[in-house]
Order: structure tokens, then sequence, then C-alpha cells
């Protein structure tokens, strides 16, 4: 098949491109919800991104929520951004990062005003903003401008034999573009670790994996009550057929198919090395993982599941493929992409990369996901520890 | 290219995952194997589910289960060949 060298996308002032247009009401902590749903709700155009943390949270931790809310605005598929906090200082250094990247972002805080003189004025600005974001037109975009994360879940055996390495076809096909990619899950690469390390492109890549896959098993080993059955693996996990977490993890690694990593990310920090894989250190909780990689300015989501994961994201379009023809029949509304012929050898593997090209760029056009239609809007962030 | 009853990634694995909806017991299983495209046969001692796996050879307690052409756990009840392999006979060695 010979690959399309552009899609149509949103150009941003920032010289990046998304493939969606959202203007999103990002609260900054968990009692901001309510007054950024209300914003939310009266302009229509707009999403609000409820979360649950944003309290009393300090160090890394608090590192992280900053980044995490920061990357969320600063994603090429967000037009514009309204930031509600309850108070100033937070909200501000939000909103400050955010306009670094020229796109329109205004914050307000609820102390001293309350819930509904807030929401008023935050209306008038939202409105303002899904307006302007609605006369943005889709342009020729080179296929370098998609920043493409994967990542898997409620996986089986028929994961590791097709689904992920259809994923792995099709990043061994698009990197030569000079397209980003990124990879995750730290714990889930339990057991295929050493391998993975091997891929790292520099000795300091794969020192910097070992590091960061070592501080995560440390910390399993230091929390688990038992040998964590039912989690790593998933009683999911386990129903199609996966048995323990090191054959997971070997059908996990697929996804990356022959390329070697430049960089380690933190979560949700945006890669600087230029195109090309990087692996960000992650929670192997799908909606977790996802909304760390949105947050690293990923603007489009591969997600190959076994027995039937539903994941969505508010701002990153999440492109569901499966090769077991079982969740392909019986779950049909959440398949984006249905490569079970692969097992009944009906289609190779390249084949199968194919179609998902053809249908991530499809999506990547404009196309809604199975997610974005079903109303998948998982926003999750990722806490390290407990508040002060 | 007739659809295989077993898939097995590599030629060392010692499983092969099951890729129709389910076999029979004692059914004669056509296994391809990716890594060189040849196919073996293995008879299904019992029903096993599609995505679960069939020991390839006998297995003892201790023995290492190599899928991918990695490890991938320990047996940890005797697996005769053509049996179902999972959380019943087969353990991580991790955590």
């Amino acid at each position: 098949m010979e690959i399309p060298k552009s899609f149509l996308g949103y150009k941003r002032e920032n010289g990046r491109a998304g493939t969606r247009n959202h203007v999103i009401i990002l609260p900054v902590d968990d009692i901001s919800n309510a007054c950024a749903e209300a914003v939310a709700n009266n302009i229509k155009g707009t999403i609000a991104l409820p979360h649950s943390y944003g309290r009393l949270q300090f160090g890394a931790d608090l590192e992280l929520h900053f980044r995490t809310m920061i990357g969320t605005g600063k994603n090429p598929n967000v037009a514009a951004v309204i930031v509600i906090g309850i108070e100033p200082k937070w909200t501000k250094r939000i909103v400050d990062e955010i306009a670094k990247t020229g796109k329109p972002v205004e914050g307000f805080h609820i102390e001293r005003t309350g819930d509904i003189g807030t929401i008023m004025k935050a209306s008038k600005k939202a409105q303002e903003f899904s307006q302007w974001a609605s006369e943005k037109q889709r342009e020729e975009c080179p296929l370098s401008d998609l920043w493409i994360s994967v990542k898997c879940g409620e996986s089986d055996t028929t994961s590791g034999l097709a689904s992920n390495p259809t994923v792995g076809n099709l990043m061994e096909k698009l990197e030569p573009f000079g397209v980003h990619l990124c990879f995750g899950e730290t714990s889930e690469l339990t057991g295929a670790e050493k391998v993975c390390a091997a891929r790292g492109a520099t000795a300091e890549a794969k020192e910097k994996f070992m590091k960061t896959w070592n501080a995560y098993n440390d910390f399993i080993l230091k929390e688990a009550t038992d040998d964590l059955s039912e989690s790593q693996p998933t009683a999911g996990n386990i129903a199609g057929g996966l048995t323990t977490i090191e054959e997971k993890a070997f059908g996990n690694f697929q996804k990356i198919g022959n390329l070697k990593f430049i960089d380690v990310l933190e979560p949700a920090e945006e890669p600087t090395k230029g195109k090309g894989l990087y692996f960000m250190d992650t929670s192997s909780a799908a909606a977790e993982c996802v909304t760390l990689q949105a947050a690293g300015g990923f603007n489009i989501h591969l997600f190959p599941t076994g027995q039937g994961n539903i994941i969505g994201n508010p701002i990153e379009p999440v492109v569901k493929l499966t090769a077991n023809p079982l969740t392909a029949k019986l779950m049909k509304e959440h398949v984006d992409c249905d490569v079970s012929k692969i097992l009944s050898r009906e289609m190779n593997l390249s084949q199968a990369g194919d179609e998902l090209i053809k249908t991530m760029l499809r999506v990547a056009n404009g196309r809604l996901t199975c997610a974005e239609a079903l109303g998948h809007r998982e926003f999750v962030m990722t806490k390290l520890y407990r508040s002060a | 290219m007739s659809q295989p009853d077993l898939i097995i990634h590599d030629e060392k694995d010692n499983v092969g995952v099951v890729v129709i909806e389910t076999t029979k017991k004692g059914q004669d299983c056509s296994a391809w194997i990716m890594e060189n495209d040849k196919t073996v046969k293995v008879s299904s001692m019992n029903e096993v589910p599609l995505g679960h796996k069939i020991a390839l050879q006998d297995l003892k307690e201790g023995d290492t289960i190599l899928k991918y052409g990695h490890d991938i756990g320990k047996v940890v009840k005797p697996i005769k060949k053509g049996e179902h392999v999972h959380v019943h006979n087969v353990k991580t060695k991790k955590w």
C-alpha cells in the first residue's frame, strides 16, 4: 500500500497540528468540577474535564498534577482553554504555561466570587472561544504532525499474537515519515524488562529505562499483599488465556515492532528529542496511561484490546483494534479496526498494518472513533502518593 | 494456507495458543509456527477455549514455559503434552 503523505488537521499557533478542535473547560482541582461542568453545559461546543485531585498535593506528586493540567491544555487537539480553580495562584500558573503555545486561554478563580459569578464570567469567555474555534478549518498537514501514542488493554493472547504486532507493523511503516511515537505501561513490561531495555537507542536510554522499571518494581514489591493475582494479569486477561505477567509483557512489547526508543519520559512529559519512539513511565491502567500520553502532546492513540476494553479520552481520539473474533463480533460498537482474520490466516500482518493506517488516518481526518461516538471521556489523573 | 487450530510464536516455544472457538477433547490440532512457517500436529487432551494454551510436550514441575521464545513462568504441576496450560499449572517467576 502506498502510504498517504498527509492528513487534514488543525494548524495551531505553535506549529503543531491537531486531529481535533476542542474547547476545554479545565478544573484545576476537584472542588472546581461543578463550576467547570456548569460552564460546559451552558456553552455548546465546549467540554469539561472533571477529575478527582488538585488539593494539598506536594513535591513530585504536585508537579505531575501541574504537568498533566498544563500538557492537556497545550495539546494541539485543543483549540482554546478555560481554566477554573478555587484560588488564583495555581490557576494562573496553569494559564501562563498554556498561553506560551499562543492559543486562547483564560483563567477564573472561585474564591471571593462563588460558583454562580464565576460560571457567568467563564461562560461569557467560553462562548467567545467556542464561536472562534468553530471557524477553524482543517488543512493539509504532513504525516510528521501525527504524534501517535499506544497502549493495550484487557489483553488476551490474541493481543500478543496479532493486534499488538499490527500496531508494531504500523510503527515500522510510519517511523520513516518522521512521526512521534510513544509507548508506556512500566509495570506491564515486567518479565520482558531486559529485552525492552535492550531496545534503547543509546546507553543512556537503556539505563534510564532500567532505572524507571526498577523503581516501579520496588514499589510494587513493597506494597503488594499477595502475588497481584487478579490485578496483573487481570481477571479479564486470565479469562482470555493470559497466565502470567511475563506472558502479558512479551505480548505488550509487540506493539513497538522492531523499533528502538530514543528517550524515557517522565509521566506527562513532552518529548523534546525530535521524531521517533519514546517510552513514557506510566501506570498500566488504561485511562491513566492515555491521560498522561495526551498531556505529553500526543494527538492520536492506538489501543489494541483482546477481551474488549472500552476506554476513550476527552481530547485524544482512541482508535481501538482487536484480533479476538469474539470481541469483534460481540462488542462491535467498540471496535474501529477488526484484524481477527490474522488468526485464521486470511490476513497477514502487513495487510493488518495497512488497514490500521487507513483507519487511523480516517480518524485523524475527523471520523469519530467508536469511543467518541459512545461518549467515552475518561480523564484520570495519576497520583503518586498521599496528599498532605 | 489452511486455518490453523493453534498458533505457536517461536520454534523454541513449548506451548501453542488456540485460535479457534474451542478445541474438542482428542482433537488432532494443526499448529502453525509463525517464526518458520512450519506446521506441527498436537492432540488436545481437553476442551480448550480460544486464546488459551496447550502444551506441545510433557512438562514437569519446575520446568520453564517458553512463549515468544522467552521465559513466561514456571510449571507448578506436571503437564502432559496436549493438556491445557494456565493458572492451575503455571505461575509467574516475578512478584
